[in-house]
């Protein structure tokens, strides 16, 4: 009953992206495994890894996308959700490593080893078991978020304040995370992991799994973003976009509605995270800088905010176009990144998506985003 | 005689440093006196030793140290006397006076000048005397505390006569407390032991406190004074030590509110967050970096004037670089701050790497004028001169500022801008000229923070990074429209994280501090001072 009020939630867009998805979390991996090298079909491993990157990416835009793009809270500090899950997911691969580390310790992580630690602390402890671990992937962004989120929206800390206190929140944990004493691998962080569920995390087998995965929860996060955009409290989140006093003056409990999409948010982020790592195959504090908070928030710029599509198309875009510059010419990647950050902002506010109904289909929708958040803040400022 | 030696090179350093005040005598009357050294027996060579310390030459205590180290002998063919190197089967002459070689000798025709336990007192005793006793106060300071440190039975005699005789009162009771030193490592009873703590206890310094705890485990009186007088020592030590915390912090401070400044206008002013804030600093910082430059190939006579040439430059080039950010992205933003804050983080990232392309990606060394070097100190604060001069440009800023917001005419559309923009604009403002001139100004001072920054951080594309959430800290906490805010805010912010530092370390105090600010904003979510009115309200 659930699953066909989720999958009734969808609108036409929305069923072709998630069918898609479906789509590719069966086939790259046969690709992969099953079309025979030289083949056109063939998928290497390295590009079945860089997509599954990239699915991780905007399954994190999707988040941001969930508390700007429908409630106008722009944060620059979802990374450090993305980092969190990231880190569970790494303490749970570090201790599957066991004596096949570098000091064969059975219990102790290598680097734990190495600054002469005799025992495992207490907030390791349990990360040998994977359903904890996934819980923790969610419960520690969620009630980071939770806290942070009851906090700030109580006292109604909104607009800029709230994006530099997010992001003095994301600068913090990347500061905690580079002490050693921390117990989180300090400036290294977590790396050169074994096994994930009993499987070797390098063989192809498990990195096509990894991919469908990292597949298959983007569609259930874009069904569940979805449902929760299309809902009656979807309607109230846009409300509290383009004019959180008159929502708050009609009667709804303003606070209540963001921390729930803001702590749904952040677990969402969260395993992002938890998918991202063992793909990657390391997770550091460079995850925590404020400065990869800001790029996924300009991915959804890029895609369009306020449209569920448009993270996807915008986190994959612009990864692409990183990964497609740093390498060939890695010295004008910060101009371009830089003009996208302006362009967007100046020329497409309504990002890809808006561009494409606006050229294509030509139904432009009422550009409630653009004039609604300039209501919003201009009413604050 | 291990403190004979430390006097000696002292005495030469001494006098290598400040030859205004260094004694020399003629080279042939020195070697006359050098002569009778070597003419053989004890009561001779006492009396020489005399001799030669009444002249005040600075070479003597060389001399003397070198004999007492057995290292002076006599030709015997002329009665010459030199110090001798051993090469090989021979030996090596050197004149004492004149330092040059003199050739080789086999050692049948030299004689060693025997020293025994007599001519060693009367050795010690003159060096003392020409050090400890030297007509030049800091010669005799150095010589103190080179006893203290050596803490030689030998020099008490000499100690006791540099005593006598010392005016200056803290040079004596440095000499007193290294006579204490030297007495406490001889066999005295206990009870001159324990005088003696308390004359080192008088002396309260960092040197005291290491040398009493030698003795903090020693059993009897000796120890329970020792552990009582470290004790009064510390707690003096934590005091200053506090105090240069203080200083540490209002430093920091100075900095934060030099970085924070223009960010709390453009902010307070026009509600915009400038992410390339940052990068004005930066931009100020390599303006002055290549006005110096010039100022080196070009005029290098006025090298020491080179920051106060910079300042203006720096102001100018970052001033220019914000009214063209916000005559090309910014005015076409406002009333979305969210994305304003989002574009200029564009156009940060365009100018690190714009820098980048121009100058390289390593740091550049900016130099400091030689009025801005050295320090000095203040009881035990140290003091540098850079500091000092940023404290007070950053206080002078400030104050240029106040002034510029509450008597021009340009200050004045600003207040009003800030306080009700569509009034302002209602009676006549030209807003947009005043919020690109805001921004010109807020840039400007950004550019002023990058002159002073570059003498105390790296010059390098990413020196901008570094300042820009600290100085949103401090706009945030202060509160934003008000200046003075920015004020309490920065130094606030700069001392509490230098108060912090001793007892959590430097990383885990920043995070406590942005923790702490984080949950303020819950309490305060305007700041410290907030603009109260309907203006403000969402």
């Amino acid at each position: 009953m659930i699953t066909t009020f989720l999958i009734d939630s969808l609108d036409r867009r929305g069923r072709i992206v998630v069918g898609l998805l479906v789509a590719l979390a069966l086939l790259v991996p046969a690709g992969n495994l099953l079309v025979p090298e030289g083949n056109v079909f063939h998928v290497s491993t390295y590009q079945l890894t860089l997509c599954g990157k990239y699915l991780t990416y905007a399954l994190l835009a999707l988040s941001v996308d969930l508390v700007w793009g429908y409630c106008g809270i722009l944060s620059l500090g979802h990374g450090a959700f993305f980092a969190l899950g990231g880190y569970a997911m790494g303490m749970y691969l570090m201790r599957q490593i066991g004596t096949r580390g570098v000091y064969a310790d059975p219990l102790l992580p290598d680097f734990m080893v190495f600054l002469n630690w005799k025992e495992l602390p207490w907030f390791w402890q349990g990360f040998d078991m994977a359903w904890y671990a996934l819980l923790m992937v969610v419960l520690v962004p969620g009630l980071l978020a939770l806290v942070f989120g009851w906090l700030s929206f109580r006292s109604r800390v909104t607009g800029v304040y709230l994006s530099i206190i997010t992001q003095a929140l994301t600068y913090a944990l990347l500061l905690a995370f580079f002490r050693n004493d921390m117990g989180f691998g300090g400036n290294n962080g977590l790396t050169d992991f074994k096994d994930i569920l009993g499987y070797p995390i390098q063989a192809p087998g498990t990195r096509a799994a990894l991919f469908a995965a990292s597949a298959l929860m983007l569609a259930i996060g874009f069904v569940i973003a979805s449902a929760v955009v299309r809902s009656k409290l979807g309607k109230v989140l846009v409300a509290i976009r383009d004019a959180e006093s008159r929502t708050r003056f009609i009667g709804y409990r303003v606070e209540h509605y963001k921390l729930f999409v803001w702590t749904l948010s952040a677990a969402m982020a969260g395993i992002a995270g938890a998918l991202y790592v063992p793909q990657v195959g390391i997770i550091n504090p460079s995850e925590f800088d404020p400065a990869a908070s800001i790029e996924a928030v300009i991915w959804v710029a890029v895609g369009g905010r306020g449209t569920l599509v448009g993270p996807l198309i915008g986190a994959v875009a612009v990864n692409f176009g990183k990964t497609w510059f740093t390498g060939v010419l890695p010295e004008v990647w910060l101009y371009a990144l830089g003009a996208l950050f302006v362009v967007v902002t100046l020329f497409l506010p309504r990002g890809i998506v808006g561009l494409w109904d606006k050229l294509v289909t030509g139904r432009a929708k009422p550009a409630v985003e653009a004039n609604g958040a300039g209501r919003q803040t201009g009413e604050a400022a | 005689m291990a403190f004979l030696r430390l006097l000696a090179i002292l005495a030469a350093l001494i006098a290598g440093l400040q030859p205004a005040l260094a004694v020399r005598i003629a080279d042939a009357d020195l070697s006359s006196h050098v002569v009778a050294l070597g003419v053989g027996g004890f009561d001779a060579a006492e009396k020489a030793i005399a001799d030669l310390a009444a002249t005040g030459d600075d070479r003597v205590p060389t001399i003397l140290d070198r004999l007492g180290n057995g290292e002076l002998m006599v030709r015997k063919a002329d009665g010459a006397v030199f110090a001798v190197e051993k090469a090989g089967l021979d030996f090596r002459l050197t004149d004492l006076v004149t330092g040059v070689g003199a050739g080789l000798a086999p050692k049948a025709a030299v004689e060693k000048i025997k020293v025994n336990n007599r001519i060693r007192r009367a050795i010690a005793s003159a060096v003392g005397a020409l050090t400890l006793m030297s007509p030049d106060p800091s010669v005799r300071r150095a010589a103190a505390e080179a006893v203290m440190k050596s803490a030689d039975v030998a020099a008490i005699p000499v100690l006791d006569q540099a005593i006598a005789a010392e005016t200056v009162a803290d040079i004596r009771s440095a000499m007193l407390a290294a006579r204490a030193t030297a007495l406490l490592a001889s066999d005295a009873p206990e009870a001159d032991k324990v005088a003696s703590i308390a004359a080192i206890a008088d002396l309260g310094s960092r040197d005291a406190l290491g040398f009493l705890s030698g003795y903090t485990s020693a059993e009897g009186a000796v120890g329970a004074a020792a552990r009582k007088a470290a004790a009064v020592i510390e707690s003096r030590l934590m005091l200053w030590d506090v105090g240069q915390n203080l200083w540490y912090g209002l430093s920091l401070g100075s900095v934060l509110l030099l970085a924070a400044i223009g960010l709390a206008i453009t902010f307070g002013v026009m509600g915009v967050i400038n992410m390339a804030h940052g990068e004005m600093v930066m931009i100020g910082a390599y303006a002055t970096f290549t006005a110096q430059e010039a100022i080196r190939s070009s005029w290098p006579e006025l090298f020491d004037y080179s920051l106060l040439i910079a300042l203006p430059v720096a102001f100018l080039t970052a001033a220019l670089a914000g009214i063209l950010i916000e005559r090309l992205v910014i005015r076409w933003l406002y009333g979305r701050p969210l994305e304003t804050l989002l574009a200029t983080w564009g156009v940060s990232l365009m100018l690190q790497q714009a820098v980048r392309s121009l100058y390289g990606a390593n740091n550049r060394e900016v130099g400091n004028p030689a009025w801005m070097s050295g320090a000095f100190a203040v009881g035990d604060i140290q003091v540098t001169w850079t500091r000092l001069w940023i404290i007070l440009f950053a206080l002078a800023v400030f104050f240029a500022l106040i002034g510029v917001l509450k008597r021009t005419r340009l200050g004045l559309e600003m207040r009003a801008v800030t306080q009700n923009r569509q009034m302002a604009a209602a009676v006549g403002i030209r807003t947009p000229l005043v919020d690109a001139l805001t921004f010109g100004l807020g840039s400007g001072i950004a550019g002023l923070a990058g002159v002073a920054l570059s003498q105390i951080d790296n010059v390098s594309p990413n020196l901008g990074r570094g300042y820009i959430i600290d100085s949103f800290m401090v706009v945030v906490f202060g509160g934003v429209g008000n200046l003075w805010g920015t004020l309490v805010g920065a130094l606030t912010l700069g001392v509490a994280n230098k108060m912090l530092e001793p007892y959590a370390g430097a990383v885990l105090g920043k995070i406590i501090l942005l923790v702490a600010i984080i949950l303020f904003i819950q309490k305060r979510p305007r700041g410290l001072f907030a603009l109260k009115g309907r203006a403000v309200e969402a």
